[in-house]
């Protein structure tokens, strides 16, 4: 408590020394998340706890733009000014930091801090090695194989070998303060009740599994990033019910993902419904072992034809984009692929016939599913109308209906493994916001599990060849045109059953102004602001 | 009377030792990985080494059930994997939360179902009956998530009477008893006491009838008692029975209800318990399991003792 009221005090005082326009309000938001994500830095709880506890209270020295709403995200500085690979031995970074940062503990944040940062994720050894932290995050560096600070506003990185993607890499990690993990006796459970990191909101209040408190961080480095609210509260609602009758009764003024079938008396009742593009997407990831009947491009075609994507945006009041490719309509990387996804029943029959089945003789196979999960949408009518939309093009389906957390193990064990109960294909949502989640993950054929989450064992050497070109050309420009080359690739040979991307739909009360929401998992709370 | 608490209190042990046995055991048969709720889903398998090197759960099951009972006996109930923090203080905090929730759902719900009840059954048959009867199937059979999201719309959403989720205008951290705050316990207490309230009057009602058809009734209605004496008669030989009957209830409703408390963001037992299986957050499951079992025979033997004393032909050998 008296935490608390001294950090109102130093950002009340501050704001009135610093004779800013007064802040505007509370934001209260209703999270889908069913516990508060981690507060140390490296959050937990995917994609939601980055964008509530991750980029709003902490930095990374590569940031995502989320200024604008128009089009797809890219990176943008954070806390390295800017970076670069050397020019002879491409597996050296060097980072040059952003100069007067400070923590919100008022320590400064340096070369030491990045160093210290990195240990805390992959140095088992070091003091403050955080096993929970360590989770999330190490996994997101993979490239990493050495780091030292060269002087106090410079870091150099080393990877294991050139890899261009890398700055998507770092963009994930979060940098906490050295200085104040210090002050509260050397323990991520103090630091996680009185966090300190560089971004533009800190951490006032901290109830484990009920409510998270921010306010703004006046001396934010960027001073277009300032909030403008006086308070931002996170709750977790993990019911949709719960959430729309918390926003309904005014308890809360936005929530995350309402229930789609809530969404219309929503709007009835006055509140703002606002959706967006987002690299995520909706598919069927097919396996490509021996014997699956998706090794044959003809059905693999058939089938992306058969399915009616304006049914299921219908099935879904609208809340869906229809799928014309891996990545959504319109995303820098999409390219121009030759194969059209269209509803053509008679081309996919046409397709069938040449692949030796009809009528009388459909493929029969089995495709797993589960009943709920992270990104997943609303799986099971989905699955369904996909199923009777396969039906038409002879192509009968069984469903092995598996629970959320079963799934990702099935997932990360591989289509050859037991688990996977000789299903030939999988329902399974993506986040791809960047090469490696994107793209590279699902189908380089060193990454076929258990070293990595090629599911269905594909494996072409020209694709391969490809994701090499990518971590080994430097210049963006270039780099997006290989980009777009694998993606009209993924498209073309309909490597996936493609169907929808999600709109990511927020409901926020009419009193919300000023939020942009961005094509990206993560969002800026900054210029939000309550109307009186 | 001592020696008997005595002898109960050492059984107590090797039902505690069985119930950990028991829960640790089926909480690591079930299917899902422990490190699902720390690990990125593309984790790759030496990160998954790695991690569960530095959980300990590299080691064989029985050492790490050894581990556990050895903590466990010193009140440390380990460390919750999602979350870094104590387990034991997680489940006290949570566990205080639902105390208040049960406690006003038990007041609420064992009044008036044991009112129902001696209505119902001592005008066996009568409209009373059947009206105090549909009351209390309804209680039974009424699926209580439902129940709490109607209450919420019809309460919060249209009148905008009463909050509809959460414990409290800054979480149950601050918690006083005034308005401000009791008025988040009304919806969840009110959802939660209607299964007590349907058990209790239908148990009262079935005592009741059973009671008044025996003969020392009839005795006594021969001796020419009135009717209010008979009926408190009746109320002393229905007592004990009840009282095992809401001992039961009042266990369940302690346990929280995952349901409910979901419903209501209500941060007690019953939430930790639906985070802890969803996250596969074995420690925190393992000892909100244990504490709520530990409750289950605290209660147990605290109404027999309360039975004995209510009524001494209850012999305990």
């Amino acid at each position: 408590m008296e935490f608390r009221k001294l950090v109102i005090a130093a950002a009340a005082g501050t704001l009135l020394l610093a004779g800013q326009a007064a802040a505007q309000g509370t934001l209260r938001i209703g999270m889908t998340a069913s516990d508060i994500p981690l507060t140390t830095g490296q959050t937990d709880q995917g994609g939601e706890g980055m964008r509530f506890l991750g980029y709003t209270a902490y930095d990374a020295l590569i940031n995502w733009d989320l200024s604008s709403a128009e089009k797809a995200s890219d990176l943008v500085p954070g806390l390295a000014s800017e970076w670069k690979v050397d020019a002879a031995d491409k597996t050296k970074w060097v980072f040059k930091l952003r100069p007067g940062v400070k923590f919100h503990d008022g320590s400064a944040f340096d070369a030491a801090a990045v160093v210290w940062n990195l240990e805390k994720l992959l140095n088992q050894q070091a003091p403050q090695f955080d096993p929970r932290q360590s989770a999330q995050g190490r996994s997101r560096i993979p490239a990493v194989a050495s780091y030292r600070a060269i002087d106090p506003s410079t870091v150099e990185i080393t990877t294991k070998s050139p890899d261009a993607t890398f700055p998507y890499q770092i963009a994930w990690i979060m940098m906490s303060s050295p200085a104040q993990w210090e002050k509260v006796g050397k323990n991520w459970d103090a630091f996680a009740k009185t966090p300190a990191g560089t971004g533009p909101w800190k951490i006032a209040n901290f109830v484990p599994r009920e409510r998270v408190e921010l306010v703004p961080n006046p001396e934010y480095w960027d001073k277009k990033r300032v909030p403008k609210l006086e308070r931002l509260v996170l709750v977790p609602l993990p019911e949709a019910s719960a959430r729309t009758a918390a926003l309904r009764s005014g308890q809360v003024d936005w929530i995350e993902a309402p229930a789609p079938d809530a969404i219309d008396s929503l709007k009835k009742a006055g509140m703002q419904i606002v959706t967006n593009a987002y690299p995520h997407n909706w598919t069927w990831h097919l396996s490509r072992v021996d014997g699956s009947p998706w090794n044959d491009v003809r059905v693999r075609k058939a089938a992306n034809l058969a399915v009616d994507r304006e049914g299921i945006k219908e099935l879904l009041g609208g809340m869906a984009i229809p799928a014309q490719g891996f990545f959504p309509p319109g995303h820098q990387w999409a390219g121009k692929p030759a194969f059209k996804l269209r509803h053509d029943v008679a081309e996919a029959k046409k397709l069938m016939t040449e692949a030796g089945f009809g009528p009388n003789k459909p493929l029969e196979t089995k495709i797993l599913i589960a009943p709920s999960g992270s990104g997943q949408m609303q799986p099971l009518p989905m699955n369904e109308f996909v199923q009777q939309n396969l039906a038409d093009a002879w192509i009968k389906i069984t469903f092995e209906v598996v629970d959320w957390n079963t799934l990702i193990n099935i997932w990360r064990a591989g289509a050859k493994h037991e688990s996977s109960r000789g299903a030939t294909g999988m329902n399974y949502t993506y986040f791809i916001q960047d090469p490696f989640t994107g793209l590279i993950r699902h189908l380089q054929s060193s990454l076929q599990p258990p070293a990595g989450t090629n599911w269905g064992y594909y494996s072409d050497p020209e694709m391969d060849g490809l994701f090499d070109k990518v971590r080994n050309t430097f210049d963006a420009a270039e780099q997006t045109k290989v980009l777009q080359k694998i993606h009209e690739k993924y498209v073309d040979e309909a490597l996936f059953l493609m169907v929808t991307h999600d709109v990511n739909p927020r409901a926020m009360s009419p009193k919300v102004k000023g939020f942009v929401q961005a094509q990206n998992w993560f969002q800026d709370f900054s210029p939000v602001f309550m109307a009186k | 009377m001592l020696q008997y608490l005595l002898r109960r209190f050492v059984y107590a042990i090797p039902i505690a030792l069985g119930v950990s046995v028991v829960c640790f055991a089926l909480v690591h048969i079930s299917p899902g990985d422990p490190l699902a709720s720390v690990l990125p889903p593309d984790a790759s398998l030496e990160m998954q080494q790695i991690m569960r090197q530095v959980y300990g759960f590299d080691r064989p099951l029985p050492v790490q059930f050894g581990f556990w009972l050895w903590r466990a006996l010193a009140g440390d109930l380990g460390v919750s994997i999602a979350t870094g923090r104590p387990v034991a203080g997680e489940v006290w905090h949570a566990f205080g939360n639902t105390f208040m929730l049960a406690a006003l759902a038990a007041a609420f719900g064992f009044s008036a179902g044991a009112l129902l009840g001696l209505v119902a059954g001592y005008w066996r048959g009568g409209w009373i009956d059947r009206l105090a009867s549909t009351l209390s199937i309804a209680g039974i059979s009424v699926p209580h998530y439902w129940l709490g999201m109607v209450l919420a719309i019809v309460f919060s959403v249209q009148l905008n009477w009463l909050p509809a989720t959460g414990a409290g205008p800054g979480g149950s951290a601050d918690w006083t008893w005034d308005w401000a705050h009791v008025r988040f316990l009304v919806l969840p207490a009110l959802t939660m006491s209607v299964i007590p309230l349907g058990i209790v009057a239908r148990s009262v009602r079935a005592l009741v009838g059973d009671i008044l058809s025996q003969e020392f009734v009839d005795a006594l209605r021969a001796k020419g008692l009135p009717e209010s004496g008979i009926f408190l008669h009746i109320l002393k030989n229905a007592a004990p029975t009840s009282l095992a009957v809401m001992g039961l209830q009042l266990g369940y409703l302690l346990g929280g209800s995952i349901l409910i408390e979901t419903v209501f963001a209500w941060p007690g037992t019953g939430f930790l318990l639906g985070n802890a299986i969803l996250q596969r957050d074995l420690p925190l499951l393992q000892g909100t399991i244990l504490v709520l079992a530990m409750f289950f025979v605290v209660l147990n033997l605290l109404v027999d003792v309360a039975q004995t004393w209510l009524d001494p032909r209850i012999k305990r050998a």
